[in-house]
């Protein structure tokens, strides 16, 4: 994709709004982000609505969670199905950001995989949680979902000029806290960043956050750092995570950084409480709390777009 | 040979070492030195116990924890809520340990 001048005067002219309530809407152009109230979306619609969808997110699904913070995850997942499947247009790519399960059972595997088969999103990309990666011989992810990158749990793909790289942050356990990427994934991402043109949109996406958002809960990843310098030089950088179960957003040049929410249950906001475990909440407020996002790709510019259960 | 496989690979090279298992509470010997795991803590953070002792770690917490030797002695699984796994320690030595679902959560027991 040829680079675009214009772009720059585009992004300075876009403006932040406002954090809508019942979701919000983010604007990307030129890798800058702005939100702006769904309400407001609704009554003057953006120029995105021109724009191909491109993928949804989906996150934190945790089939086999059974607390009380929601007793019934495989409801909220169809909830989070049915209202994908309403969507005038689908997405034709999925990404599944991780904790596809709760305890890495192959019940909950498959109760997960027979579920998601039924949502039109188009292909489906998954990268593991923590969750996922808990039997003995880490072997129920791989066997389902293990093809797409030889059972290395990270790789890249192409779609619709977007380059995508799918990176696995939760396999080298280290005391202390943070995700870790390793030595070999970090050289091949890097390797494999090289090879593309800077003017190419790319799309990272991950499990746990690929930026330190609160260290004493391991929320950020310890090793990323050479990735993103070799991230910088690109035009439009979206990196996306799951593993906190809430909305964290951060613009850096022109590297956006977004989390998902889950379609399982909150996590409390960082530092609040002993750690980070389930949220109970009052059940009326459980559908706000829980959505996906999904991002549509007009001339030059990636969109976001967050939308809860309720 | 890949990464993730190599990691797999060990893993399961150290299986049928494996002294431990994943239980229930009801299941668990409450005489043996046990290992509380609540709040996101392992308490005690170092326990010391004699060559030969079944060390149990219980959770209470609702979330799920796992025990995992960093040196790949012992790797327990997802332990639930009032789940428990327990470890025979047989030769003397200091074990680290951490949880890879939440790693700033790290313990210790000594053999003596």
């Amino acid at each position: 994709m040829p680079h675009d001048p214009t772009q720059l005067t585009r992004r300075g002219a876009l403006k932040c709004l406002a954090y809508g309530t019942a979701g919000t809407l983010f604007t990307l152009a030129g890798g800058v982000l702005t939100p702006l109230d769904l309400a407001l979306a609704a009554a003057k619609p953006p120029a995105t609505a021109a724009g191909r969808p491109l993928f949804l997110q989906i996150s934190d699904t945790h089939i086999g969670f059974s607390k009380d913070a929601n007793p019934d995850v495989s409801g909220t997942l169809m909830q989070t199905i049915e209202l994908v499947n309403r969507l005038p247009q689908p997405p034709a790519l999925t990404l599944h950001t991780g904790d596809i399960t709760h305890l890495s059972k192959p019940a909950e595997f498959d109760l997960a995989q027979q579920m998601l088969a039924g949502l039109r999103g188009g292909e489906l990309h998954t990268v593991p949680g923590e969750h996922d990666t808990t039997d003995p011989a880490v072997t129920e992810y791989f066997s389902r979902f293990g093809k797409a990158s030889e059972d290395r749990g990270y790789y890249s793909f192409q779609h619709a000029g977007v380059h995508f790289l799918a990176l696995v942050n939760v396999l080298q356990f280290r005391a202390g806290g943070l995700g870790t990427l390793g030595a070999e994934q970090v050289a091949w991402a890097i390797a494999d960043l090289k090879a593309r043109s800077a003017s190419t949109p790319v799309v990272v996406f991950a499990h746990m956050p690929l930026w330190t958002i609160y260290e004493p809960w391991g929320w950020g990843t310890g090793d990323v750092e050479p990735v993103v310098a070799e991230l910088r030089r690109f035009g439009s950088v979206t990196i996306l995570n799951g593993h906190i179960h809430q909305i964290v957003q951060k613009v850096e040049g022109n590297i956006t950084y977004h989390t998902a929410r889950s379609t399982a249950y909150p996590q409390p906001g960082a530092g609040e409480g002993a750690g980070p475990g389930p949220l109970k909440v009052p059940p009326d407020q459980l559908a706000k709390l829980l959505g996906v996002t999904r991002a549509s790709l007009a001339a030059h510019s990636l969109q976001l777009t967050d939308t809860t259960l309720s | 040979m890949r990464p993730g496989t190599r990691f797999i690979l060990m893993i399961m090279a150290a299986l049928p070492a494996l002294g431990g298992g994943v239980g229930s509470a009801s299941a668990a010997d409450s005489a043996a030195p046990r290992v509380l795991i609540q709040q996101f803590m392992f308490a005690p953070v170092t326990l010391t116990v004699k060559a030969g002792t079944v060390v149990t770690w219980l959770n209470k917490d609702e979330e799920p924890h796992t025990i995992f030797s960093d040196a790949g002695l012992f790797r327990s699984g997802a332990v639930d809520t009032d789940g428990t796994f327990e470890f025979k320690f047989e030769k003397p030595g200091t074990y680290h340990y951490l949880c890879t679902i939440h790693p700033r959560m790290v313990g210790t027991i000594v053999v003596e």
